[in-house]
């Protein structure tokens, strides 16, 4: 056990739609739960196309990955990667080679709850779809960051997801309480949702009717953090690593008011002489 | 944009904004795509409707594709909508 007694939470970070930051938000979520000290490991379900180690900064440290420890070639221990910027956060790569069929529902379960023994979160980075990797990534669940775009395509595959967990679940299917769900808007731009172009943060809500754990606004550190295989979160002063912050401490229980929601009034001035 | 069309812009005001529309739509959608969600279409539509065509043909001459039968939930209740498009000058048979 990590801490005291408390048990394990596995969160599931998933949303139908892919390019809509799953893996940006999977690295910087679970280093957030580290950095505030919780021991911490996050997998890549995306077999066959693996990132999260690009994004972690850690693709050259892969030895063995999940498959391998399904498979039995491997203990699960050999095949977790410490993260280099965090001391109590691991990371548990997809396999590249691999199929995906071979991400067996009961080879999951026997590691998640292995990682259940010694980590206090467990945090599954959800491929793209709703096919086979998606629901292994979902399945066993407690929690879910249902990360959203404000454009239509990604709030109905939203929705679409958030359906599967309230029927498909470990937690539903056994008639538990049913997973927690937390809605996380990324690419969030105010100016354009000021103007009228964009779906605003309340309108997502009120669509989606979940809680909302925060928004991420559209920034080009994003692009930076991952050309150098730093998670977001790490970007000293940049907005996306204070969101991320911010998301990490509302998820533990902090009363943190939503920033980076509204945009800077523009005056009469700059309409007339143009400026967007 | 000239200085010209920029002020007839803010004068003009806003036509409909298309973050309005985008959330229009998806209410829309979704709340169909919930309904459907549940329990499974029944598969006994297709052949409910195709029956039901045949009747309502056999005193109005209507276009095939005008006719449309779908199960809806309304909170508890399921609610059978058939919906026939007549034609303007009912003809009959």
């Amino acid at each position: 056990m990590g801490t005291d007694n408390k048990v394990a939470t596995v969160i599931v970070v998933t949303s139908g739609k892919g390019g809509v930051g799953k893996t940006t938000t999977s690295a910087s979520f679970s280093s957030g739960l580290a950095l505030r000290g919780n021991k911490t490991v996050v997998i890549d379900f995306d077999v066959g196309l693996r990132n999260l180690d690009l994004i972690m900064g850690c693709e050259r440290r892969v030895v063995f990955d999940i498959i391998n420890v399904i498979n039995g070639d491997a203990a699960l221990p050999r095949a977790l990667i410490k993260d280099k910027h965090c001391d109590n956060l691991f990371v548990l790569p997809a396999s590249q080679t691999r199929d995906k069929d071979a991400l067996s529902l009961e080879g999951v379960e026997r590691i998640i709850n292995e990682l259940k023994e010694t980590f206090d979160y467990v945090v599954c980075d959800s491929p793209a779809g709703i096919e086979h990797g998606a629901f292994s990534a979902m399945y066993f669940a407690d929690e879910a960051l249902v990360v959203t775009n404000p454009e239509v395509s990604s709030v109905r595959d939203s929705d679409r997801i958030l359906g599967i967990l309230a029927a498909k679940s470990k937690r539903a299917v056994e008639g538990l309480d049913p997973v927690k769900e937390h809605l996380l808007v990324t690419r969030y731009h105010p100016g354009r949702v000021a103007a009228g172009e964009m779906l605003s943060v309340d309108d997502i809500q009120e669509i989606l009717r979940i809680p909302l754990l925060g928004v991420i606004p559209e920034s080009e550190s994003v692009l930076q953090a991952s050309n150098s295989g730093t998670p977001a979160i790490h970007l000293d002063k940049s907005d996306v690593a204070e969101a991320y912050k911010d998301v990490v401490a509302r998820f533990m229980g902090e009363d943190v008011p939503m920033r980076f929601t509204t945009a800077e009034k523009v005056g009469l001035f700059k309409r007339l002489f143009g400026g967007r | 944009m000239s200085l010209i069309d920029n002020l007839l812009d803010y004068l003009r005001g806003p036509d409909k904004k298309t973050a309005v529309v985008a959330k229009e739509r998806l209410q829309i959608i979704l709340a169909h795509e919930r309904a459907g969600r549940g329990a499974a279409t029944p598969d006994y539509l297709p052949a409910l409707q195709e029956e039901l065509l045949e009747v309502i043909a056999k005193y109005i001459h209507i276009d095939r594709e005008k006719i449309k039968v779908q199960l809806e939930k309304h909170g508890e209740y399921d609610v059978l909508e058939l919906n026939v498009t007549l034609p303007d000058h009912q003809r009959l048979l």
